[in-house]
């Protein structure tokens, strides 16, 4: 394919879009990675106009050159953006994979993908094929689409230095197997995930052997699966995300160091369903969070070395369950709410610590009036231990006899274990 | 009109009726004596099936009142103390009873206003005295025209002047056919009503005669002053 | 039976306790709709006060009911009245005073706060209580003639349903933990009102995900149109298996 009109034409035209790109198209953040070669040149898709394909532009072009796709539907098969460009939608062009195809392979650093509509790439467990796939590249930015109906929105794989930002992702598949995630990164470094919605993938934003990486302002609800599933990822922090009525809520797995602060975890009801589950995932900080309405708030389950503070677990089933394969937590300073149970756990050994938290439940007394209860709280009820062994015994839940054994067992603590307990209950709620 | 065959009953230990037979026929009126638990009662709450015999049927016009309740429209039954819902008034329960009869022949409201019962209709059944209870019962007992009577102590708790009207009732009833069994312990206030004696003990029937057979058999010239010959003579064996 | 209805329904109806009764369900459920942040936590909160109170009322009110009845039941057998008669509108006249005290109670709130169909199951089985209360009432009333021991009687059948039996569910539970007896279990407290009624209420609200794997039994079996339909076949049996007891006893009953 030959580049479009003659050289005059084609210079005038790029510096007319030049200029006009770096006034009114180029944010900051583009620049920073772009260091535009002398003689860069922006090709014009559009579809009725002489260059009427995105893989001729793609294939005509060179590093450091800009693609805008005018407004229109592209169906082209697999794009592969193989060189340094930008490409650009005007107008949201859509750009439709068949459900046949991988829709946009970036295989080159520095790349830019801004403001295209994305939709119905191919589904394909053997080969994941996504609306926008990154392989093996660094400083790619992935920024303003719209990824609809794809099986894997985003993917990203070997890529460090990415960006994926204000992208809205979403699907609409019943069935697990049928979907892939919404932004998935294996094995990259240095991403920021930010500003993204997701809603029905499998799972909303998916880190496996992904480091120093943050995610931040993500809306992620509906999805099949988790909200956010982590696995082999560390010193990664995500904050401010949102995470509604997923499958099974958060789940973070053979991790260390994550720094979790002020994310949302809500409604997430369900069989094995949880706010966050934390699987066999050491050193991490949670602070700010607010579980509410959760079949169980958050899940400890062989982790250590965690701090908890300062979080809100409001209207859950179990507000969190400490398994006692968990060690050396501390867990202080949060609020607990309107919780069926505040705490359940399935042994007796606890070498977790809890201190100065506010339980609703606590019914102690301050004489010294320092804001600290006189009494210990327990915060293990009898039936969270009777239904721990027993899970049949759930059936029983709301019965009238359950309600005596518990009062009866806070009056007279016999049976729950003495050491889970909080000595300084706060009598009034943290103020956050 | 009524037939008792061989009934018995028990309760617990004590026998309250002992193989009893009997046959009441219309017109008469039949005074039911004995000592105090001689199965009088028993007897009586047997005809009305308030009691249920553990041996022995009971016919009323041939027909077995067992798995029937239609006979007992026949029957108007004074019980020895009345005992009515208690929030009801008067007319609710003669509205009621009423209701529960649908008796398309006109009520019998003679005693309804010699007791001056239209008075006191939003009366509480539990403000009553006893006397107006027996009043009430008493009106229904007759309002409904009964080919039978059944009154258990009926003058008891009656000041002189209702007793008066309700014993020209009974006699009038009977002598319009009515057949009428009575008891009380007062033989003397039965004296000029009765024309049969059925005497009890213990729960067996012991004496069932006319007045005047009765009479002519101790020599006396009451009703009462036959049963007390009849003690002394050893024939009946304790003293009423 | 309408006649003798009509006047037993009055009498309730004025009845100060039934007054009472209805009064203490609307301010309860009132203000737990009103104390609560959410419908389904209210909804909760009102399930406590039903699956206590309701049986507790329902058999002590009735079984006083039918011990006060006494006179009322002897003038009318001296008329040409059917035993069974009597004793059938003594039962109808009571359970509707007591479904329509629960439903003017409790169930106002209950419709406009939560959904239509986590209303419905509870105005339903709160009433299923009611009459299944008054059936068991019926027959410790017809059981004992002493009032106070009949009295006796029915808070023993409130206080098994309500605590002694599920007491025994959990010894069983425990008894047999090792075996897989989830579904024995299910069928067995399929066998108490109360439970049954609480579990079919608890399967509507959202909370149901916490019942966890024995839940999920519960809504194979229960949750169904069919499984719906059985429960309140087994409930009805709840109603009339006592009341018959009650009603053959009665015909035979001396007075």
């Amino acid at each position: 394919m030959s580049a479009p009109g003659s050289t005059t034409t084609k210079m005038i035209m790029g510096i007319i879009i030049d200029t006009i790109g770096r006034f009114l198209v180029l944010l900051p953040a583009t620049l920073l990675f772009f260091s535009k070669p002398a003689g860069s040149t922006t090709i014009r898709v559009a579809p009725a106009g002489h260059q009427a394909s995105i893989s001729a532009a793609l294939a005509a072009c060179k590093d450091g050159d800009t693609i805008i796709v005018s407004k229109g539907l592209y169906k082209e098969g697999n794009l592969v953006i193989d060189k340094s460009v930008c490409l650009l939608g005007e107008g949201m062009p859509v750009i439709d994979g068949e459900n046949k195809f991988e829709v946009l392979s970036v295989k080159k650093s520095d790349v830019t993908v801004r403001g295209l509509r994305i939709q119905n790439s191919g589904r394909s467990a053997m080969s994941d094929p996504g609306g926008i796939k990154i392989y093996d590249s660094a400083r790619v930015t992935v920024e303003g689409n719209e990824l609809v109906d794809n099986f894997f929105g985003i993917y990203i794989q070997y890529g460090t230095d990415c960006i994926v930002r204000n992208n809205l992702v979403k699907a609409s598949q019943k069935e697990e197997h049928q979907s892939g995630n919404g932004i998935h990164c294996w094995k990259s470094a240095n991403l920021q995930i930010s500003g993204n919605r997701i809603s029905g993938h499998r799972d909303g934003i998916y880190f496996e052997f992904v480091t120093h990486s943050v995610i931040w302002r993500n809306i992620s609800e509906n999805n099949l699966r988790y909200g956010l599933h982590f696995m082999f990822s560390n010193d990664d922090s995500y904050i401010t995300n949102y995470f509604r009525n997923n499958g099974a809520g958060v789940a973070v797995m053979f991790t260390k160091k994550v720094v979790m602060m002020n994310n949302t975890f809500e409604e997430n009801w369900g069989d094995s369903a949880y706010g966050l589950l934390l699987k066999e995932i050491s050193d991490c900080f949670l602070s700010g969070n607010t579980f509410t309405r959760n079949t169980t708030g958050i899940f400890f389950d062989g982790s250590n070395r965690i701090t908890m503070e300062r979080n809100t677990l409001k209207s859950n089933g179990w507000a969190m369950r400490l398994q006692a394969n968990c060690m050396d937590n501390k867990i202080r300073r949060n609020n607990f709410t309107g919780n069926t149970f505040d705490v359940g756990t399935n042994g007796f050994l606890t070498l977790n610590e809890f201190t100065e938290n506010y339980w609703d439940k606590y019914e102690g007394y301050d004489l010294d009036k320092d804001g600290v209860g006189d009494v210990p709280y327990h915060p293990l009820s009898l039936y969270s231990i009777i239904v721990e062994k027993n899970p049949p015994a759930m059936l029983l839940f709301r019965s009238f006899m359950i309600n005596l054994l518990d009062k009866s067992e806070k009056l007279l603590p016999s049976l729950t274990p003495d050491n889970f307990i909080d000595r300084r209950p706060l009598t009034k709620p943290v103020r956050l | 009109m009524i037939t008792i065959r061989h009934i018995s009953k028990s309760f617990g230990k004590l026998k309250a009726l002992n193989n009893i037979s009997l046959q009441l026929d219309p017109g008469e009126c039949i005074a039911l004596i004995g000592p105090n638990g001689c199965g009088k009662t028993t007897l009586i709450k047997s005809i009305l099936a308030m009691v249920l015999p553990d041996e022995g049927s009971i016919f009323f016009d041939g027909k077995d009142i067992r798995n029937d309740n239609l006979y007992r429209a026949r029957i108007g039954y004074m019980p020895q103390i009345g005992r009515y819902p208690e929030n009801m008034t008067i007319g609710q329960v003669i509205d009621m009873v009423a209701g529960i009869r649908s008796s398309s022949a006109l009520p019998d409201m003679e005693l309804y206003e010699e007791f001056g019962i239209s008075r006191l209709l939003d009366k509480r059944m539990r403000t009553l005295s006893g006397g107006t209870t027996q009043k009430v019962s008493a009106t229904l007992a007759f309002m409904f025209r009964p080919q039978v009577l059944i009154l258990d102590e009926p003058t008891a708790g009656l000041d002189p002047l209702a007793a008066g009207i309700l014993k020209d009732k009974i006699i009038k009833s009977g002598q319009e056919g009515c057949l009428t069994l009575i008891t009380s312990h007062l033989l003397s206030e039965l004296e000029d009503l009765i024309t049969q004696l059925i005497f009890m003990q213990d729960g067996s029937l012991v004496l069932h005669k006319d007045v005047e057979e009765l009479k002519n058999l101790t020599g006396q010239d009451t009703v009462a002053k036959s049963v007390l010959q009849l003690l002394k003579s050893g024939e009946i064996g304790v003293e009423l | 039976m309408p006649g003798i209805l009509k006047y037993i329904a009055l009498d309730i109806l004025k009845n100060k306790i039934v007054i009472a009764y209805t009064i203490m369900l609307a301010l309860f459920s009132w203000s737990a709709f009103g104390l609560e942040d959410n419908a389904s936590k209210g909804a909760l909160t009102v399930l406590n006060i039903v699956l206590l109170t309701v049986p507790l009322v329902s058999v002590l009110f009735t079984t006083i009911y039918v011990y006060n009845s006494n006179e009322f039941i002897e003038l009318l057998v001296s008329h040409p009245v059917k035993r069974s008669m009597i004793w059938k509108s003594l039962f109808a006249g009571l359970s509707a005073s007591l479904v329509l005290a629960y439903l003017l109670g409790a169930g106002i709130p209950l419709v406009l706060f939560t959904d239509p169909g986590t209303a419905a199951v509870m105005l339903i089985s709160g009433s299923f209580l009611s009459v299944i209360f008054a059936a068991l009432a019926f027959l410790a009333a017809v059981l004992t003639r002493d009032k106070a021991k009949g009295i006796g009687v029915s808070i023993m059948l409130w206080l098994y349903f309500a605590l002694l039996f599920d007491g025994l569910v959990l010894f069983l539970f425990f008894q047999f933990s090792d075996y897989p007896v989830e579904k024995l279990v299910v069928m067995l407290s399929a066998l108490s009102p109360i439970d049954l009624s609480r579990i079919l209420v608890l399967l509507h609200l959202d909370v149901s995900a916490m019942m966890g794997y024995t839940g999920a039994i519960f809504k194979t079996y229960f949750g169904s149109a069919w499984g719906l339909l059985m429960s309140f076949c087994l409930l009805l049996l709840w109603i009339w298996i006592p009341f018959s007891l009650s009603l053959r006893k009665f015909i035979k009953k001396d007075l």
